[in-house]
């Protein structure tokens, strides 16, 4: 199966704020983004950052290419536990995701 | 009305292109508006009260604004002073401005917002009801008012705009929104609303909006249909997709932006290329309001931390790095238990495995067979005597401890002597709510000076 970075031009994710993060899928091509949108669930996404699937805000924006979510940080920034001050390295664990696509 | 904006760079401090900001200030722009902060570094700004940036480059980058500020004869605004915008960084801009005033030798009138919130205003608000939990928020309660150490407001456009009124030359803004500045003069001066909000939000991080995000310098003309946005630096370039694109960054939502006094909706938004740099972008709406909230961010102190960091080469130890400290952790947990009377709820200890997953934890999907591992131990307690006291405890351990009784003791690589290090307070966010106003100054404070250093008679 392939992965979401293998599919699409960058896969970036940054706080909004302490206490959400957000990811921004940018496929670049009309094509990739018609595959990525139908292929990456939000349920997938979910299970991927073990988070409920009702907590993903998601926006699928044919215009810009680009599939957003964006979900309440599990770890607020900056808390003890908090591992990534940034949310930055959140994208990795997506872009090498694998997805199946559609037959 | 058109109003001409330049905005330098996304934040004091990160450098711009000096030639870019020549080149834009020859444009004739009516205000030179910058951000000095941001959430964005974690909490340690607002619960000390400091900078994030140095003094050196944040006073270095002020010298050349204010030069080209004398230059055209308009006012400079700068938001969020000093990373968090408190009293504290709003004074300490104060004084590297009253430093470069001297040292170029300008006459300025000076006006300053302070966004810190006193306790009494903060308490009588909740009691009030006048505090609003975003999603997601912490409980509060005055009790837990009273521990943050730091809270502030953000700012908007009309305390921007109040301070502009006084006729100041330089506005030196406490915690603001990251579009006050920007959108203060063009609402002022009746632009279309929509367009001013999205135009500053798009400009607020300078040239990220281009194709050359280093350069810096951003140029906005608002009017009252929409807005034009252009890159100074040569080589940059606006187009409806890198300008678009941006209402995507470190926003949830990428076509709602809520500011004090109403929410900004740019879900019908056009943006037409103008020409190879120039993007033009109308249809924005602005949505006032019945009320007039500012959001409030907040820091308090959630212990006080060592940290110790071991290297593990040896390929036994690597394979099997998180069973060692797990079986680690254990002993140690008794050994501080045995030695300092300490239990689960008096300190923490966390044992990180850089190599492994110290930067997704359980999330993790990747396993594999690293090279080293770096242990990073992180010792949290009431006080930092506690905490150094755990981490000179646990020193000889983490260089020293077996996987299994019945082998040689090993010894692991210490990166620096002593191997612990003190953090101080850990500082965390307690809020993320809203604080309703009457009246958009009630809960900020402006002040004005005249200053005279020109030469002559």
């Amino acid at each position: 199966m392939p992965r979401v970075g293998d599919l699409v031009f960058k896969v970036r994710s940054k706080n909004a704020g302490p206490f959400w993060v957000t990811i921004d899928v940018f496929c670049g091509q009309q094509k990739a983004y018609e595959t990525v949108s139908k292929a990456l669930t939000t349920e997938r996404v979910a299970e991927l950052f073990r988070q409920p699937a009702k907590n993903i805000k998601r926006f699928d924006i044919k215009d810009l290419n680009v599939i957003k979510f964006s979900l309440p940080r599990p770890i607020v920034q900056g808390d003890r536990f908090d591992r990534d001050m940034h949310g930055a390295q959140w994208a990795v664990l997506l872009a090498e995701a694998e997805i199946e696509l559609a037959a | 009305m058109v109003t001409r904006v330049l905005v330098p760079s996304g934040v004091l401090g990160l450098g711009f292109d000096s030639q870019a900001l020549a080149r834009g200030i020859a444009k004739g722009p009516d205000i030179i508006c910058i951000d000095g902060g941001s959430t964005d570094s974690g909490p340690f700004s607002l619960g000390t009260g400091t900078s994030k940036y140095s003094r050196a480059a944040t006073k270095s980058e002020w010298r050349q604004l204010m030069q080209a500020r004398a230059e055209a004869g308009i006012p400079l605004v700068i938001g969020s002073c000093g990373t968090c915008g408190t009293d504290s960084t709003v004074d300490w801009m104060l004084e590297i401005t009253r430093e470069l005033a001297e040292e170029l030798g300008q006459d300025l009138k000076i006006a300053t917002i302070y966004s810190s919130q006193p306790l009494e205003r903060l308490t009588s608000a909740l009691g009030a009801g006048e505090i609003t939990a975003l999603e997601p928020a912490p409980e509060i309660s005055e009790a837990s008012l009273k521990s943050c150490v730091n809270v502030v407001a953000l700012a908007g456009a009309e305390q921007i705009g109040a301070a502009l009124a006084t006729g100041a030359d330089i506005v030196l803004a406490g915690r603001t929104t990251d579009t006050a500045t920007v959108s203060a003069l063009p609402l002022m001066r009746g632009d279309h609303p929509g367009a001013v909000w999205h135009g500053a939000k798009i400009a607020e991080c300078g040239a990220l909006c281009s194709t050359n995000p280093i350069s810096g310098v951003i140029l906005v003309d608002f009017d009252d249909e929409g807005f034009t946005v252009e890159p100074m630096a040569e080589d940059a370039r606006c187009t409806p997709h890198s300008v678009s694109a941006h209402m995507l960054y470190e926003n949830s939502d990428p076509f709602i932006l809520y500011e004090p006094g109403g929410h900004l909706d740019v879900t019908e938004a056009r943006y037409t290329a103008l020409d190879e740099r120039r993007v033009r972008v109308s249809g924005s709406k602005w949505v006032s309001s019945n009320t007039y909230t500012v959001k409030l961010e907040g820091a308090r102190i959630g212990g006080y931390q060592t940290t110790i960091l071991a290297v593990l080469r040896d390929a036994h130890y690597v394979a099997n790095a998180q069973a060692w400290v797990d079986k680690l952790k254990t002993f140690v947990s008794r050994e501080i238990s045995k030695s300092m009377g300490l239990g689960d709820g008096d300190f923490d200890l966390e044992f990180r495995l850089i190599g492994v997953n110290a930067a997704l934890g359980s999330i993790e999907t990747k396993t594999g067979t690293p090279t080293e591992v770096g242990v990073l131990g992180i010792i949290t307690a009431g006080d930092q005597q506690t905490a150094s006291e755990i981490g000179k405890l646990i020193n000889p351990f983490v260089l020293h401890y077996p996987l299994t009784s019945d082998e040689e003791l090993p010894t692991f690589a210490f990166p620096y002597s002593p191997a612990q290090s003190e953090r101080g307070a850990l500082y965390e966010f307690s809020l993320n709510h809203v604080l309703q106003l009457k009246a958009p100054m009630d809960g900020f404070t402006l002040t004005t000076q005249d200053i005279t250093h020109a030469q002559g008679w």
